[in-house]
């Protein structure tokens, strides 16, 4: 068991998100980066899908009540066990009575903890993500208590290098479905110009504080997805995140890969990005 | 072969996105929900999911799609293989609509600004059959069509930041319904206080595609039995099975 001393900011449980429900308007949701969620959960021997704790901003304090081990991987937030600093991305051992928090960052946003064994939890239609309003028990509660489930006895994964997203600043993307609807002169801004992340940014989505002047006009609202990159009507750049909605109706001109959306996921107000173009899949027999 | 000459288009790795003209038509509509049922019923629930729109299919594979040639070759023999005969089973709901000022907080600005008397407005609101086109934006959220041309009128130029569950309101050709508290730019004509989405139930809406809404004025004291009966769990909403 573990006791949640503080709760911290948009400290939440997440797993690789809730598959099935896009039709009825459910975001698919998930850890934000989920390479850093999936090496937390491969340094303490979990399937890469089980649920961890996601944090933000304000980390949470927390007491745990067995002895277990844990994993801490995703920005420089740094662990400390009682009083004494210990390392992240690496297999850390808690006694029972121990109290876990976290010295600030200076990168990177979204930090994971692992247990192994994982946390005892109920599902929401099919997943321990959490996400307003479906899913609400998801999300840490000061003063409550996280039950947990049996730990593995052993570890397969002990040694893991982990590859940082947070200092890559090219992201790969591919063609949005109304990319070739811009003129060349906005493609061309879109693919030389540094960007940089506004104060505007959350799970749901980022907006880039660098705009495009833009005349396009809106289209019939249609499916998008994490990743997918809007253009709105006043040249705001909306890199849709885990949380969005499942449809739009504002152009959407990039698509970001898997990597790219945990890499950007990383990035805090003002770290400049760039977008890097890589060939969409075509329908060629191959 | 199929009816329309639809566009196919990459969408990242995992998806593909299948378009019609773009236009929100009851043909489309009907095209779209066959094709739909053609790729779900081919393909083994768990390996898709399927984003569907206005006039577009965006069908989501789990990992990165090997051969998109074949996949693409496979979902266009499949509607070309579309027969004449498919019937649609839909349902038509009867939704609870109190239009009292109480929660039609917009009501009035928005009679005013459409010329029309709110006794107008609740009966051209009230009158027509809505096609569900699709759910998307919350959870729970119906994307209807059909809205009366009189009622037509743009959204709120500031959103408001909180939209109270149950909310039908008016923005742009559309109406809708807030299944939960959230922010919005719709103009708030009444409030119905049937619960659109509910995570315990097997199927958490009970509406899909291409069923129906009808949409019935009620009184403030009806609102609250009905409300008193979905507490105790005793309510049922009217419906009527149509086979077109």
């Amino acid at each position: 068991m573990i006791k949640v001393l503080q709760a911290g900011t948009m400290s939440s449980f997440q797993d690789l998100g809730r598959f099935g429900y896009r039709h009825l308007g459910v975001p698919v949701s998930g850890a934000m980066d989920q390479q850093a969620m999936t090496l937390a959960n491969a340094l303490v021997g979990n399937n890469e899908a089980e649920t961890v704790i996601e944090f933000a901003l304000m980390p949470p304090k927390l007491r745990f009540e067995v002895d277990t081990t844990i994993a801490i991987a995703g920005t420089s937030f740094q662990p400390k066990i009682n009083d004494n600093l210990v390392k992240s991305n690496k297999l850390l051992s808690i006694a029972a009575g121990d109290i876990l928090s976290f010295k600030a960052a200076s990168s990177g946003v979204y930090t994971y903890l692992s247990v192994s064994g994982g946390f005892k939890l109920d599902k929401v239609l099919g997943s321990c993500s959490y996400y307003p309003n479906i899913a609400d028990d998801l999300q840490l509660k000061n003063e409550t208590t996280i039950q947990l489930k049996q730990p593995h006895s052993h570890f397969l994964n002990a040694r893991i290098r982990p590859q940082s997203n947070i200092d890559n600043a090219f992201l790969e993307v591919y063609k949005g479905p109304e990319f070739n609807l811009l003129s060349d002169k906005q493609q061309s801004l879109l693919l030389d110009t540094e960007f940089s992340i506004s104060k505007t940014f959350n799970r749901m989505g980022i907006q880039l504080e660098e705009q495009i002047e833009n005349e396009l006009a809106s289209i019939l609202t249609s499916g998008v997805l994490p990743g997918t990159v809007q253009l709105t009507p006043s040249g705001k750049l909306i890199v849709l995140m885990r949380d969005a909605q499942t449809t739009g109706g504002y152009p959407r001109i990039l698509q970001l890969t898997e990597g790219s959306i945990n890499s950007i996921s990383q990035k805090k107000f003002k770290d400049s990005i760039r977008f890097s173009l890589i060939p969409n899949p075509e329908f060629k027999n191959i | 072969m199929g009816k329309f000459n639809l566009t196919f288009s990459p969408y990242g790795d995992r998806g593909i996105l299948i378009e019609w003209p773009a236009e929100i038509s009851d043909t489309i509509l009907h095209d779209r929900l066959f094709f739909e049922n053609c790729i779900q019923s081919y393909y083994i629930k768990q390996k898709i999911e399927i984003i569907s729109a206005y006039n577009s299919l965006l069908v989501i594979y789990k990992s990165t799609i090997n051969n998109l040639y074949s996949v693409k070759k496979q979902l266009l023999a499949l509607y070309d293989e579309q027969s004449s005969d498919f019937i649609q089973t839909k349902i038509r709901w009867t939704i609870p609509v109190c239009y009292e000022e109480e929660f039609g907080t917009d009501l009035a600005d928005l009679s005013a600004n459409l010329k029309l008397s709110k006794q107008a407005v609740i009966h051209k609101h009230s009158k027509p059959i809505y096609a569900v086109h699709f759910i998307g934006f919350l959870p729970g959220f119906l994307y209807l069509g059909g809205l009366n041309e009189e009622l037509h009128l743009a959204r709120k130029s500031t959103p408001s930041l909180s939209v109270r569950k149950g909310s039908v309101a008016i923005g742009g050709s559309q109406t809708g319904i807030y299944p939960i508290n959230s922010p919005g730019g719709w103009h708030i004509i009444g409030n119905s206080p049937v619960n659109w989405f509910n995570v315990t139930n097997e199927n958490p809406c009970f509406a899909s595609s291409g069923d129906e809404i009808k949409f019935q004025p009620i009184t403030k004291s009806a609102y609250n039995e009905i409300l008193e009966r979905i507490s105790l769990n005793e309510y049922q909403l009217e419906k009527e099975i149509i086979n077109d």
